[in-house]
């Protein structure tokens, strides 16, 4: 059964993997891409119960078996809409004001 | 010893031949000159196949709109007589919300049709969603590739939106930090798979948007009498121009002009890990829309069916700033809340409009779907917490990644004519580049430049004369 820091077998799960260490990355990056190494996050159903941080097998939804780390637990999404702007809330009652007016002017 | 990255870009076209289902070589004419047209009618559907391919899978028949506020509004501050009509095709009420659907629904017919299991694109952009839904229809499966992180595990909100909907349509996402091997992944995907590549830029996929140039003309003969003035096509790779004003011309509309707009990002490196979340736009922007239009043949296929310089009769350019208030505007003047990358074209029709005769008509040819993340709240709050400065102002004088400034007033909204000529002479040279040292173009290698540039073999001779 799934825990905040444990998965178990079957649970749905995302693991993450190095796909490429610096040395190995294309020629002609800039610097500040070059030094990293290239990382992918992949989701799937473990195949065995793990701790966060340990090495997981999962299968994903095409029915590839991925190897990384275990990194997230069911896990979701969180992006949102915030709060609206200063610079933009404004903009609705500004443009509808010269609508109107635009067309009380006679056109 | 070649590096991982090499040698799976060394059979890169062994790979892309078996996981297109096409061989390339036999369009192909000379170093520089290949069968353009004979390549576009190689998968042998026409039109009429296409739009009944796509109305199967819930693809086109969107509604077009006229935006009479939006017109009263840039009249409301034209010089008199002048304020063109502005239209939209409302292209978010597509499947997966957006004219990336088209693109998709004839790739994966393709597949479905040859036997494949599976498959794979690279794409951070709507054409996931279209992807993972049409897949889905079609039961095929279907992978992913997104460069979505920063590698600080700091991804867009726009970005990570375009994620959850490929996995709610059952898609597997490889998330990745940023950079072009993203291409190379996907290559690795296709060959342990044996998936078919359902790349943006086959022919499958821009003849799937020929669809929509049609349907614009026919809908605005049936709402205005006549064929568009202008069409404004968002632009990135090209492939929305291209396909858009072959379906246009293809409608017999041969007098409509066809403007391509993108957001302007110059300054920003597009892969650089520190740029990645200072651009408040992940498609749509001079980052793709220059590099693509001036050099197509640098997509994964052997030969690019999108090639806007063909088509294009000027390119506007517009920025971030202006886009999110032109975003906030359609959405309280017209009832239309759309994404903002989709908008970039909107944007550059209220410039354009403003220029024009009243009677004169101006279709934007795409909206895309909003929501959360992707949304123009979720990504000015983003770039605000990246370090950008957003402020109100004249946006001229934004500098993209260190400033978004939003307009006071709709005066300031004012598109800029990217330089078409210096385009042309940047295409001609990346061609005779590629063709090799030493290699001396032919006549027809000149009329095939002359063609893929829209101008004729004096122009093209004197570009290289020039160089």
């Amino acid at each position: 059964m799934a825990s905040a820091d444990r998965c178990g077998a079957d649970d749905w799960v995302e693991v993450s993997y190095t796909l490429l260490e610096p040395a190995d990355r294309a020629t002609n990056l800039p610097e500040e891409t070059a030094s990293k190494p290239l990382i992918a996050w992949v989701k799937g159903f473990a195949l065995s119960g793990a701790a966060m941080g340990d090495d997981l097998t999962v299968r994903t939804p095409t029915g590839r078996e991925v190897t990384g780390v275990l990194t997230d637990i069911l896990p979701g999404y969180t992006h949102t809409f915030g709060q609206p702007p200063a610079q933009l809330v404004h903009i609705g009652r500004d443009l509808r004001e010269r609508v109107d007016a635009y067309r009380k002017g006679g056109e | 010893m070649a590096s991982r990255t090499e040698a799976i870009m060394a059979r890169k076209g062994e790979i892309m031949k078996r996981a297109l289902g096409m061989d390339y070589a036999e369009f192909e004419q000379s170093p520089i000159a290949f069968d353009y047209e004979g390549m576009m009618a190689a998968h042998g559907y026409s039109l009429e196949d296409i739009t009944r391919i796509q109305r199967a899978g819930g693809v086109g028949d969107t509604p077009l709109l006229e935006l009479r506020n939006l017109t009263d509004l840039v009249r409301s501050y034209s010089e008199p007589g002048h304020g063109a009509r502005i239209f939209v095709k409302d292209e978010a009420a597509n499947m997966a919300g957006s004219f990336k659907d088209r693109r998709a629904s004839v790739s994966i017919h393709v597949a479905k049709e040859k036997g494949y299991a599976g498959v794979i694109a690279a794409t951070s952009g709507n054409y996931g969603a279209a992807v993972s839904s049409q897949a889905a229809r079609a039961s095929l499966k279907c992978i992913i590739c997104q460069e979505a992180f920063d590698s600080r595990h700091v991804g867009q909100p726009e970005i990570i939106e375009k994620s959850r909907i490929c996995e709610a349509f059952g898609a597997e996402v490889v998330q990745m930090t940023v950079g072009p091997e993203l291409f190379s992944h996907m290559l690795e995907l296709l060959d342990a798979t044996g998936y078919f590549a359902a790349s943006l830029y086959s022919s499958f996929g821009v003849s799937g948007i020929e669809t929509l140039g049609a349907e614009l003309v026919r809908d605005m003969i049936g709402q205005t009498g006549k064929a568009p003035d202008y069409v404004i096509v968002t632009h990135a790779g090209g492939g929305n121009t291209t396909g858009t004003a072959r379906g246009v011309r293809r409608a017999g509309a041969a007098d409509t002009r066809i403007v391509s707009a993108s957001v302007d990002l110059s300054g920003l490196h597009m892969a650089s890990d520190t740029d990645f979340n200072r651009k408040s736009f992940t498609t749509g922007h001079t980052g793709f829309g220059v590099p693509f239009a001036t050099w197509p043949d640098r997509a994964d296929v052997p030969r690019n069916a999108a090639r806007s310089l063909r088509y294009m009769d000027r390119y506007l350019t517009v920025s971030q700033g202006e886009v999110f208030y032109v975003t906030e505007a359609m959405s309280k003047l017209e009832g239309l809340e759309r994404g903002p990358s989709g908008n970039t074209a909107m944007t550059a029709a209220m410039s354009l409009a403003r220029d024009l005769p009243r009677d004169a008509t101006i279709v934007v040819q795409e909206t895309e779907y909003t929501g959360a993340g992707k949304h123009h709240w979720a990504q000015l709050n983003f770039a605000r917490e990246m370090g950008v400065e957003v402020l109100s102002g004249d946006p001229a004088t934004s500098v993209p990644g260190k400033t978004i400034v939003i307009p006071e007033r709709p005066e300031q909204i004012r598109a800029k004519d990217f330089d078409m000529a210096k385009m042309r002479r940047s295409y001609v040279r990346n061609a005779l580049a590629h063709a090799g040292e030493g290699y001396v173009p032919t006549a027809e290698d000149i009329e095939f430049l002359a063609a893929d540039t829209n101008s004729d073999a004096a122009a093209v001779e004197k570009i290289i004369a020039d160089l």
